[in-house]
């Protein structure tokens, strides 16, 4: 039991912590100052939400801390889902990456609220007063690029056109998932499912986008396999913690 | 809680400020939730304005530094739970935080009309205009959000409503 709330909130914290760092990568390089910042804000509030889960799992696991679990794994034992670890090519790729993660996590973060474990409900209710304004700033921009220009839609179409094979594996429910839900600490992705659906359609109905009709990918990242990206992250990520084992700030 | 029974230690603890907002006190801010002595031993709770607020180690870190030269033997232990809100920034803290420079936090619906619907309702810290615009939701800092008056054109900050 312990093992498997312990392998839940690294998925929880995993997504979080590599999405966080995707957006950090945007800092100084964003295409506006005001995105810049508030994309860099964004990853400010995921990593702080990361290191509570991270401390909490150092708690249970012992031996370990919030830093040799962030820092010190390798890339199979990183429990993100891929749709988190695709890169910073487009702003539109960055925005429909950025809207699907949160309409997932809003829902997911409400859920947890309520679970039976009191530590993973008081991360959940400090982590969605945030989360609310990361839905509110990427759904707005995925309305002003699709009912933009015809470039501007073209090219958040084609995001989501490329990101919407990956929300699958949000969904698929691992063991673990099925464990912390049946003991009602983890949350039940059906129903997370019914309201990202509901948020997606009703977003991009707004933003004059479609839905694709595409299948889904089979992804594992919740068990552990990447791609190729992940090692690029985390040689980026690791560097520090490897090179000078225990440095701080 | 924006006061604390020993007056040696509120007194102690409102000379202690937010790095990020050097005007406020951390009592002003509400992140002092508790604080309990024994003795000489001094357990102080506090919670964080956001999760990934930086200033949160500096600030634990400060608090002991201040307590402990007070004589007294300090643990700060950081807790999530209730989540901090902007309603425990007192009045005072508002005051202060309108002569920095940032706007108070209005109530959650008016702040939704102010963010969202971009009705001009925040006042100009600079000149007291309420001809004022959202320039981007995210600010200097993750409480804060940038405005723009449009009568003295002066950018300033907005302190998000968090409930």
């Amino acid at each position: 039991m312990k093992d498997k709330l312990y392998e839940y909130l690294l998925m929880l914290g995993d997504n979080s912590m590599i999405l966080g760092h995707r957006l950090s990568e945007l800092c100084g390089h964003g295409p506006s100052l005001e995105t810049d910042i508030a994309l860099t804000n964004i990853s400010l509030d995921l990593f702080g939400q990361v290191r509570s889960y991270f401390q909490y799992a150092a708690e249970l696991k012992g031996e370990a801390t919030e830093d040799s679990i962030a820092f010190l794994r390798f890339d199979r034992d990183y429990r993100n889902v891929i749709l988190v670890e695709q890169p910073n090519t487009d702003f539109a790729h960055v925005i429909g990456r950025q809207f699907l993660f949160d309409a997932f996590h809003l829902p997911l973060l409400e859920q947890l609220m309520k679970s039976n474990d009191e530590m993973i409900a008081a991360i959940a209710a400090k982590s969605i007063k945030e989360s609310r304004y990361h839905l509110r700033f990427s759904s707005s921009w995925v309305k002003r690029l699709g009912d933009g220009t015809e470039e501007s839609h073209n090219r958040m179409q084609e995001a989501i056109n490329h990101l919407y094979p990956l929300v699958s594996e949000l969904f698929r429910e691992t063991e673990t998932e099925k464990g912390m839900k049946e003991l009602g600490i983890g949350a039940d992705l059906e129903l997370i499912k019914e309201s990202f659906d509901e948020k997606v359609k009703t977003i991009l109905s707004e933003a004059t986008l479609e839905i694709p009709a595409v299948p889904s990918r089979q992804t594992n990242g919740k068990t552990g396999i990447h791609t190729e990206q992940m090692g690029f992250i985390l040689a980026e990520l690791q560097y520090m913690q490897r090179a000078y084992p225990n440095m701080q700030w | 809680m924006t006061s604390v029974q020993n007056k040696n230690i509120d007194n102690l603890l409102r000379e202690l400020t937010d790095p990020e907002i050097p005007v406020l006190s951390i009592m002003d801010m509400g992140i002092v939730r508790e604080v309990e002595t024994n003795g000489k031993d001094l357990f102080i709770k506090i919670t964080p304005t956001y999760s990934g607020c930086p200033a949160m180690d500096t600030i634990a870190t400060d608090i002991k530094l201040k307590m402990d030269a007070a004589g007294y033997n300090t643990t700060v232990k950081l807790i999530l739970s209730p989540a901090w809100t902007t309603d425990w920034i007192t009045e005072n803290g508002r005051r202060e935080l309108e002569k920095y420079g940032i706007a108070s936090p209005l109530d959650e619906i008016s702040d939704k009309y102010a963010l969202i619907d971009g009705k001009r309702i925040v006042k100009c810290t600079n000149c007291g205009s309420t001809n004022t615009k959202v320039v981007s939701q995210f600010g200097s800092t993750a409480c804060k959000a940038l405005f723009k008056c449009e009568d003295c054109l002066e950018p300033f900050d907005y302190f998000k409503c968090l409930t």
